[in-house]
């Protein structure tokens, strides 16, 4: 394993390092210690290379990430893994407001709670939180799911396309447009994998799945009189 | 843009650390504010019958020994003075109102920036870091202490704008964000008896709450009012003589760490800020939730 210490290693060297690895790297095990918060660590990797992060990091870690797969053993800031393409990013402890913010593939685990508008505007990107999410969670989010847990703070899917949300625990409230919908045998199989996948426990009968009620994709002739 | 930092001390036997602590966390913000920066630090009381005020002219050489003679003379009061870089620390056995009637009258062109019986604040131009070390930051020991560091991008950097504001005797707030009402609420502040020396909208919220605490209110229960009043973005931190609170509001967008363990309570706007902290590994460290009052007291 290759450990960098980032008090000692500027964390633009050491990104720079990360994503000039050959494809056929034998380097696939790397460790960054003394991150001491620092942001847009470990972005814009394109090599299925698996990075272990020690510490609380900040805003944007594992951002556009491809094909690697990246573990946080702390808690992380603002804007986890935004716009992933694919691969997996990890968190052992919570994470900060947009995690998952535009990703398009890929698997984000935060294995405790997320802060306000988890999967924002995702895209394609499956999302596992073991804990609860704040408010505004998936707000207009497109495609890929969210499945949470714990909790989901007011507003969940607001203004969503489509996107499938999945929450064990209480929803404080529904956003503009999301809805209850039923847990078919297909969404529960899916379900069931995501979990599995994730290496999270949850009980899949006890899930409820929400989506778009697809009513704000057209304008509608009624609302003029709110124009 | 702007940084906040906050830190809030439980355990006695940390108090002695308190300045150097609040600027490695200040210097930690250098990157949201490399162009200002304000500290209020809460410390070395003075006696019963005395009070504190924290002065300030833009001249380096300004005849603060004359301004504390002519003031001991003029209200027959034993007065004290130490200048720390263009402000001085000024001790009175007056009530800081005489005090301040005085200054008003005496010396308009001193600019008041904090008063009360512990609290001094320093606000000046320059890093973070340059701002610390010049008021000596550092060594300065006591119970909790607020930081901001400003990137000016709507208006002058000048000391003037410059947070903490300081609206009451020991009482200070930071902002992040913009408010969207405060033209409203600083008229509707000066029906209810409150001036203003600035047209920032920060300091309308300081006075908000100033108002409210004068009013009677607990320090929860002014912020709780503050959520329905206060109509915008922000993230504050207020310091009391003995109390320490945080609130955001209700879309949060405006960002806030917050961690805490047997020991202090600490906030910032990033982590970076926090990363230094003694034993952080294991403290609890959470996102404030949005319209959520956080207070802490020494009592």
């Amino acid at each position: 394993m290759n450990v960098i210490d980032l008090s000692r290693t500027p964390l633009r060297e050491v990104n720079s390092r990360l994503q000039k690895l050959p494809n056929d790297t034998n380097e696939r095990l790397w460790k960054l210690i003394n991150v001491h918060g620092e942001h847009a660590c470990a972005v814009g990797l394109t090599k299925p290379i698996e990075v272990q992060i020690d510490g609380h990091i900040g805003y944007y870690c594992g951002g556009m990430n491809q094909e690697a797969t990246i573990v946080v053993n702390g808690q992380c800031g603002v804007g986890l893994a935004e716009n992933i393409m694919s691969g997996e990013v990890r968190v052992k402890g919570n994470a900060s407001a947009a995690a998952g913010a535009t990703g398009q593939g890929g698997l984000i685990v935060i294995e405790g709670d997320a802060g306000t508008r988890c999967g924002i505007s995702m895209k394609g990107v499956d999302i596992v939180v073991g804990g609860s999410v704040g408010a505004m969670s998936a707000f207009m989010a497109q495609a890929g799911s969210l499945v949470v847990c714990g909790d989901a703070g007011a507003n969940l899917g607001d203004s969503l396309y489509e996107a499938r949300i999945y929450v064990q625990g209480k929803v404080e409230s529904l956003g503009a447009d999301c809805v209850e919908k039923k847990m078919t045998p297909h969404h529960l199989a899916k379900l069931e994998r995501l979990l599995k996948r994730a290496g999270i426990n949850g009980d899949p009968s006890k899930f409820k799945r929400f989506g778009s009620a697809r009513k704000l994709y057209n304008f509608h002739v009624d609302n003029v009189d709110a124009y | 843009m702007c940084g906040i930092v906050g830190l809030f001390v439980k355990n006695p036997a940390l108090q002695s650390k308190l300045g150097a602590h609040l600027e490695t966390m200040l210097i930690g913000m250098s990157e949201r504010g490399p162009d200002s920066a304000g500290i209020a630090v809460y410390h070395s009381p003075v006696a019963q019958g005395r009070s504190k005020l924290t002065l300030f002219n833009a001249d380096d050489a300004y005849p603060w020994r004359k301004l504390a003679g002519d003031l001991g003379a003029g209200l027959s009061v034993e007065t004290d003075v130490s200048q720390k870089g263009n402000h001085a620390l000024l001790t009175a056995e007056a009530s800081e109102s005489k005090v301040i009637e005085w200054l008003h009258a005496n010396r308009p062109d001193v600019r008041i920036m904090g008063y009360g019986k512990l609290m001094e604040v320093y606000k000046d131009m320059g890093l973070p870091g340059e701002v610390a070390k010049k008021y000596g930051l550092q060594k300065m020991s006591g119970t909790h202490a607020i930081g901001h560091t400003r990137m000016a991008t709507e208006s002058a950097v000048t000391t003037e704008h410059s947070h903490p504001f300081t609206p009451a005797p020991d009482m200070c707030l930071v902002h992040n964000g913009s408010l969207s009402n405060h033209n409203n609420l600083r008229k509707w502040l000066r029906k209810q008896g409150q001036t203003f020396d600035t047209d920032n909208d920060s300091e309308v919220a300081a006075r908000y709450f100033a108002y409210r605490l004068s009013e009677g209110a607990s320090l929860n229960e002014a912020l709780e009012a503050g959520l329905t009043d206060l109509d915008g973005f922000f993230t504050f931190t207020m310091g009391t003589k003995d109390g320490f609170a945080v609130v955001r509001d209700g879309i949060a967008c405006k960002p806030a760490v917050l961690a805490e363990n047997d020991d202090w309570v600490a906030m910032a706007s990033e982590f970076r800020s926090l990363a230094y902290l003694p034993n952080i590994e294991k403290a609890k460290i959470w996102e404030p939730a949005p319209a959520t009052v956080y207070t802490w007291s020494l009592h």
